[in-house]
């Protein structure tokens, strides 16, 4: 591997690196994750107060069962795929940045 | 017999692939980077292969058609939990180069004692995951060959734990993936079949719906085996409010005769004798149900201007054969409008329906995360980005599975309402499709079995090798023989292959009673409160040490493991749990155990700080620089 970062040990240089990598990182899951768990944890909290607007008709399935059975899978292929498509893209820049050495 | 055809078909074909998959792979890097010479698409059908088991294939649609809209929650946990692996756990663990959790615990630590501490759980996590792939071996072979539930077992279980032993599940991506397509082809196409018999889903849901107070009714006149005490809790027949003959069939005892729903504070106690009285009944018997007024201070008890009935419910204390009639609302089913809509009896059943479902989210979502079978898959992706692609595609291919589920339930309950009466609604599956009028009936149950067998074989046999595994490699090898030769850890493995698939038949043997799917939950909520925390802290905490690691997962994993025994020997009537809130705690701890582990994490690394090991940030680098930096290596050890 050719683009290897200098390996030799440099405890500060490696910590501020992992600081500034993760940060980046975390903001990323955090964001697609809480998108995620408001829909899986409001739906159970929806379902108890608004009981009737959850029972609601639609194309012969009832509102809360037309999330739950049929467009949670969606949902989630969707988020995925935005995820994984920003965290590459994320890798990418963290590469670029760190090799340039803009944050240094 | 068809049906019969179709599952040795499958069984063979598996048996075959196995062998020949095995026969190809020459060397030992070809046993552990296949995945590398495989697209993304087959790794990912094999994932979901090895991921879709019994529970998905069988229990799901049972557990839909007993407890209606809450057992929706459960293939959306299944499903959902891959997200959770892809954002959190998936990447890390790709680029750190480690693949089962006990190779990560030695790893990111330094201690082989933390590795000795995560291979015992993984014994533990998969014999819960076994015991509901025993049943329903005992379940299928039951259905299609009238075999007694234990002879289904130890048929299957031997056949499979042979095979395994053999050396047949060796570099199997191929077999995997090959299983998923029967699964996915079983649960998709016979549905579509029995759909154009019988009325489509949504016409089959708004029928349900447009009859809110009604019941599913028996479609034919049967004779129905109901089990005795020895099989509690499934020798209850809870009876609806309702006017109608039952005769007994058999002479048999009753234990318990109590009204079918629950009272309510401050009312009545009921006086059934006149309907029937707890003891032995004789052969021939027929008694007349009506329904009984439930009452409050002897004034009738009246919700939204109607009066509240009651029917009654039997516990039989020696099996039973009951009469029913054509036309009959449905013994054991819960009422159309409450099968419909959120918070039935399932989550309702303690009285606290939120918590238990946030519990089983929990458990399900955090639990994906930790089964031993399915991290180590992840390997097989030559790179993390890869990894990642791969994820996205299993999140496709389980979804598409999972979206079916549902169906069987719900058609299930309108077209074989039969099931709720012994409480087999876990038969589903296999049955419906033999309503199916002529051949074509018995063709589409074929192919439903075939689908169940693919199921448990493949997550048995998956199961199996990382028990098996674990055992020869880290526990044999590592720990009681460490100079034993590689043809000794060889044997080891064989050895531990049958004696864990035995274990496995016999466990098997117990859990009759239990559904299925709920079972896999408690394998998934002791996963969510041991295995979870490590990844998810190990990933992203530096300051996670050893000790601290070591003793939230034990706290954890086993808070999880004595709930869940606690509220199994509870359902068995051996001990009792009195507050309501204690035994939903009990049956769903993952909402308790799961924090607490990760409390326990936290506060132990704290205060032993001084051991985070030297070189943690290199460490760290390695799960989370992108792997153009460099940092990434493949952490395998040695002697694999």
């Amino acid at each position: 591997m050719s683009n290897h970062v200098d390996q030799v040990l440099n405890p500060e240089r490696d910590r501020a690196l992992l600081g500034r990598v993760m940060r980046r990182q975390v903001r990323l899951s955090l964001g697609v994750a809480s998108v995620f768990l408001g829909i899986v944890l409001l739906l159970p909290v929806f379902n108890l107060y608004y009981p009737e607007l959850a029972s609601q008709k639609i194309g012969g399935f009832t509102l809360t069962w037309l999330i739950l059975g049929v467009l949670f899978y969606p949902i989630t292929w969707g988020l995925s795929a935005i995820f994984i498509r920003k965290s590459n893209a994320l890798e990418d820049a963290i590469e670029r940045d760190e090799k340039s050495g803009v944050a240094h | 017999m068809i049906p019969l055809l179709f599952v040795i078909l499958v069984t063979v074909a598996t048996v075959l692939l196995g062998i020949i998959a095995t026969k190809r792979a020459q060397s030992a890097s070809d046993f552990f980077v296949a995945g590398r010479q495989v697209s993304v698409f087959m790794n990912a059908s094999a994932i979901s292969g090895e991921y879709l088991s019994a529970a998905s294939f069988m229990g799901v649609a049972g557990l839909v058609m007993r407890f209606g809209y809450d057992a929706m929650w459960y293939p959306v946990g299944y499903a959902a939990g891959y997200l959770f692996l892809l954002l959190f756990i998936a990447g890390p663990l790709r680029r750190f180069g480690a693949y089962t959790i006990p190779d990560f615990a030695e790893g990111r630590f330094d201690s082989p004692l933390f590795r000795k501490i995560a291979v015992s759980f993984v014994m533990f996590i998969g014999f819960f995951y076994t015991m509901p792939q025993m049943k329903a071996a005992g379940v299928t072979m039951g259905s299609i060959m009238q075999w007694p539930y234990w002879v289904g077992i130890v048929v299957v279980g031997a056949v499979i734990t042979f095979n395994v032993a053999l050396g047949g599940m060796k570099g199997i991506t191929f077999v995997q993936a090959f299983q998923y397509w029967v699964k996915a082809f079983a649960i998709a196409v016979p549905v579509f079949v029995i759909m154009s018999v019988y009325g489509s889903y949504t016409s089959t849901l708004s029928k349900t719906a447009a009859n809110a107070s009604g019941f599913p009714v028996l479609v034919t006149d049967g004779t129905y085996k109901i089990n005795g005490k020895a099989k509690a809790p499934t020798n209850v027949v809870a009876f609806q409010a309702v006017e109608a003959d039952v005769t007994f069939r058999s002479s048999t005892v009753i234990g318990k005769v109590s009204p079918s729903r629950k009272p309510e504070a401050g009312e009545d106690a009921l006086v059934l004798d006149a309907i029937i009285k707890a003891g032995a009944i004789a052969s021939g018997t027929t008694i007349h149900l009506v329904p009984v007024v439930v009452t409050r201070d002897g004034v009738p008890v009246e919700k939204d201007g109607k009066t509240v009935l009651t029917g009654v419910k039997l516990e039989f204390d020696e099996p039973a054969e009951l009469a029913l009639a054509k036309g009959l609302p449905v013994p054991n089913a819960q009422k159309n409008s409450k099968w419909l809509a959120p918070f039935g009896t399932l989550t309702s059943k303690h009285g606290y329906p939120l918590l238990y479902t946030y519990s089983l989210i929990i458990a399900l979502i955090c639990g994906t995360a930790g089964l031993p079978h399915i991290l180590v898959r992840f390997y097989t992706n030559p790179d993390g980005r890869s990894a990642k692609k791969t994820t996205f595609w299993v999140m496709v291919l389980i979804g598409v599975f999972y979206f079916f589920t549902p169906i069987w339930g719900a058609v299930g309950r309108e077209f074989i309402p039969g099931l709720y009466v012994p409480n087999k609604t876990d038969y589903v599956v296999i049955n419906l499709p033999g309503q199916v009028p002529g051949i074509w009936g018995d063709v589409l149950k074929g192919v439903t079995s075939a689908g169940a067998f693919a199921a448990f074989m493949s997550t048995f046999s998956g199961l199996l090798v990382s028990m098996s595994g674990a055992w020869a490699h880290d526990i044999y090898g590592r720990i009681l023989q460490p100079e034993s030769s590689p043809t000794q850890r060889i044997s080891a493995f064989k050895v531990a292959a049958i004696v864990i698939g035995v274990i496995s038949m016999v466990l098997g043997l117990f859990i009759e009673t239990f559904d299925i799917a709920m079972l896999v939950g408690w394998a998934f909520a002791i996963a969510a409160a041991s295995y979870f925390p490590l990844l998810l802290l190990g990933a992203w905490w530096r300051g996670l040490t050893a000790t601290g690691a070591a003793s939230g997962m034990l706290v954890g994993g086993l808070s999880s493991l004595t709930a869940i025994i606690f509220f199994m020997l509870s359902d068995r009537k051996v001990v009792t749990i009195a507050d309501p809130l204690v035994k939903s705690l009990c049956e769903q701890p993952a909402i308790w155990t799961v924090p607490l582990s990760l409390l326990v994490m936290y506060v132990v690394s704290l205060v032993t700080r001084a051991s985070i090991p030297k070189d943690v940030d290199e460490k760290m680098l390695r799960l989370h620089a992108p792997e153009g930096l460099g940092y990434s290596k493949d952490y395998i050890s040695s002697d694999h």
